[in-house]
């Protein structure tokens, strides 16, 4: 004896405009070898019911005024032989290729594509510290045009000026350079780190502000940027150019980025007027979180893999090799440095601003020491690594 | 030793993704394939009789033509496979909300928006099935929508420009497929609250995989079988069967071709090409 069959009254609810709903939801109720009596208002329900059904591979029995349907071939459909990539809160150790972007934890449909991410190991890549870095960040976006206040008057010798300019040139190539390491691993991360990728993306966002305010900056009294010298693009075209997650952000963030720190800081304070003195701030407090992203993750991965310490050091002396020949922090930005840091154009001013320049360089090697010492290198081999970075401070 | 060789007629780019996915599926299972496309239907039935091809995916019209020409020969034509979706379909005559028609007799006399002039399902059997229902044909006006002729109304483009037409107040009632109806509804092209059906065709079926007398049966066996076997629950073959829009094969029938045989025989549609084989 069969079962009657269950019943589903659409009333005036077409087909064609959102019933399909009701109808689905009603099929995949259905025991196995059952059957639904469909009733409705709408005199195009059977049309649009065998359509449906054949879609749905249902059995389809078409009657006077209503039609009956059976059960879908494939009742669990794309969910069937799903698998869930990881759960929301938790990530694994190597998410496979096939999870490809879905969310973390969603059922993902068997015979999904496979993706090629290069940086798809969680001790590769993996903070605890990403989640809460990229909120903080998201929290603490500024707008390049009312964050700063641009038209704020001020009155500086042509020398400082000048000086202003060459340190904005410089600043924006180093952040360009800021901006494309971020952005390519940011492509090349697996979706599952999700946090990671945010994370990157946010950082690289942050150096586009930067480019604008730099950028700004060094247009605002003059029609042009000054100097861009070979060695610093020879500097940082060894960064752009790391194929390495590890030591591009060990070269990049801990080291270029923490010198940068101390950089902008000390351009904050010695500011000769308002406008310098804002983008540098506004700059430091986006870098003091790419350099703690960084440090936090290079922590974690250099605690996990013991090797990972001596790639970085053969990293910094093989950069350090590279740029042997090149000149360093190019005369035209050490000038303007201490110009700025002088914020007039006398000899007594010119001999402070030497000074403090001198004490600045200190100040980014303690820096660097103590973030080396962070990644677990003993105090005289930071000491060695730290003197052999870059000294064109990124 | 030759493979087994298919023939499609490509009325889209993503024919050759199917059939490559085809290949690969038949040839890791023991079955040496291969494939040829075909611009249009009637060079893929002359390539069959040909012996260029050993099967032919074919259009019901197609069907109809292999059919024919086999008969006139002293041959025989069969149908071995067909998807769960080609069973079974049913064209609707749509007109204007607002419009008073209830019923074909009303069509007399007005403009009637149809497919491509070889398109079964959105000119040839809802003709057919308006003048079975009693409307006189030659007393109105068939505006045809002639999107790639010799592909049988594969591609929807001309039931789309029908329906476009409508709209427009350019015809009075437009032919489309049951399926393109809803399809049309949920992408905007025909809102469901601007058009009402006042009339549906009988349940006909869509394509199927012809062979003819002579060709290796155990190699068909093996083709049929394989395909017959195909489960979209498994992941490997899932993707090429929603590329090839079915849930499941079904072995072939003819009975569900009845309708669109009457159809050409009333117009006379393959009239020309069967004198020309
Ligand atoms: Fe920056
Ligand atoms: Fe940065």
């Amino acid at each position: 004896m069969s079962r009657p069959p269950a019943r589903l009254d659409l009333g005036a609810l077409s087909l064609a405009r959102g019933g399909h709903l009701l109808l689905r939801k009603a099929l995949l109720a259905l025991p196995a070898g059952g059957t639904l009596e469909v009733v409705g208002a709408d005199p195009e329900l059977p049309v649009h019911a065998r359509a449906l059904a054949r879609a749905w591979g249902a059995p389809f029995h078409p009657h006077d005024a209503t039609v009956v349907l059976g059960a879908p071939v494939t009742p669990e459909g794309r969910w069937r032989g799903a698998v869930r990539s990881g759960a929301p809160g938790q990530v694994v150790a190597e998410p496979p290729a096939t999870w490809g972007l879905a969310a973390r934890g969603a059922a993902v449909e068997a015979g999904s594509p496979a993706f090629r991410f290069p940086w798809s190991r969680r001790d590769e890549v993996w903070t605890d510290e990403a989640g809460r870095l990229y909120l903080q960040a998201a929290a603490a976006q500024w707008d390049p045009v009312t964050a700063v206040p641009w038209a704020t008057g001020f009155d500086l010798p042509d020398e400082v000026e000048d000086a202003v300019v060459q340190l904005m040139t410089y600043l924006v190539e180093n952040e360009v350079a800021a901006l494309l390491v971020p952005a390519r691993f940011c492509a090349q991360v697996h979706p599952h780190f999700r946090e990671i990728v945010q994370l990157l993306a946010i950082q690289a966002a942050d150096e586009a502000r930067h480019i604008e305010v730099f950028t700004r900056r060094a247009l605002l009294r003059r029609p042009a940027p000054a100097l861009s010298t070979a060695g610093g693009q020879a500097s940082l075209q060894t960064l752009v150019e790391e194929p390495d997650f590890a030591l591009a952000s060990f070269l990049t963030s801990v080291l270029g980025e923490g010198s940068f720190l101390t950089l902008l800081r000390f351009l904050d304070h010695h500011a000769p007027d308002p406008v310098t003195a804002a983008v540098c701030r506004l700059a430091a407090q986006d870098e003091a979180r790419h350099v703690a992203f960084g440090v936090a993750h290079l922590e974690r991965h250099a605690r996990l893999d013991p090797t990972l310490r001596l790639r970085l050091a053969a990293a910094v002396e093989r950069r350090h090799d590279a740029l042997r020949h090149t000149a360093g922090l190019n005369e035209e930005v050490f000038d303007a440095l201490v110009v700025v840091a002088a914020g007039a154009w006398t000899p007594d001013a010119l001999r402070r601003g030497w000074d403090a320049v001198v004490a600045l360089q200190e100040e980014m090697d303690v820096g660097r020491r103590v973030r080396l010492r962070r990644l677990g290198f003993e105090e005289a081999d930071a000491a060695r690594l730290s003197g052999l970075h870059t000294r064109n401070f990124m | 030793m030759r493979p087994f060789v298919l023939g499609a007629v490509a009325y889209d780019p993503k024919v050759v993704t199917i059939w490559d996915g085809f290949k690969e599926f038949f040839d890791a299972r023991g079955l040496a394939f291969d494939y040829v496309l075909f611009h249009n239907y009637e060079r893929q039935v002359r390539a069959h009789f040909a012996g260029v091809v050993d099967v032919a995916w074919n259009s019901p019209l197609a069907w109809i033509q292999a059919d024919r020409v086999a008969r006139g020969r002293g041959r025989r034509a069969r149908a071995v496979a067909m998807r769960d979706t080609d069973c079974d379909l049913t064209s609707v005559v749509v007109v204007s909300a607002d419009d008073g028609a209830q019923g074909a007799l009303d069509l007399a006399g007005r403009r009637i928006g149809v497919g491509a002039g070889d398109s079964p399902q959105a000119t040839l059997l809802p003709l057919w099935s308006l003048g079975r229902a009693g409307l006189d044909l030659a007393a109105t006006t068939v505006v045809r929508h002639d999107v790639l002729l010799g592909k049988h109304g594969d591609h929807v483009g001309g039931e789309r420009l029908a329906a476009q037409a409508l709209l427009r107040g350019e015809v009075d009632a437009a032919c489309i497929l049951d399926g393109n109806l809803l399809t049309f509804a949920a992408e905007g092209t025909l809102p469901a609250d601007r058009v009402r059906v006042i009339h549906t065709t009988p349940a006909y079926d869509h394509c199927n995989f012809t062979v003819l007398d002579g060709v290796d049966e155990a190699v068909v066996d093996h083709f049929t079988a394989l395909l017959l076997g195909m489960s979209w629950d498994d992941p490997g073959v899932r993707r090429l069967m929603d590329l090839e829009g079915l849930r499941a094969w079904r072995p072939g029938r003819t009975s569900g071709y009845l309708a669109l045989e009457a159809a050409v025989d009333r117009f006379g549609t393959l009239d020309a090409f069967l004198a020309s084989m």
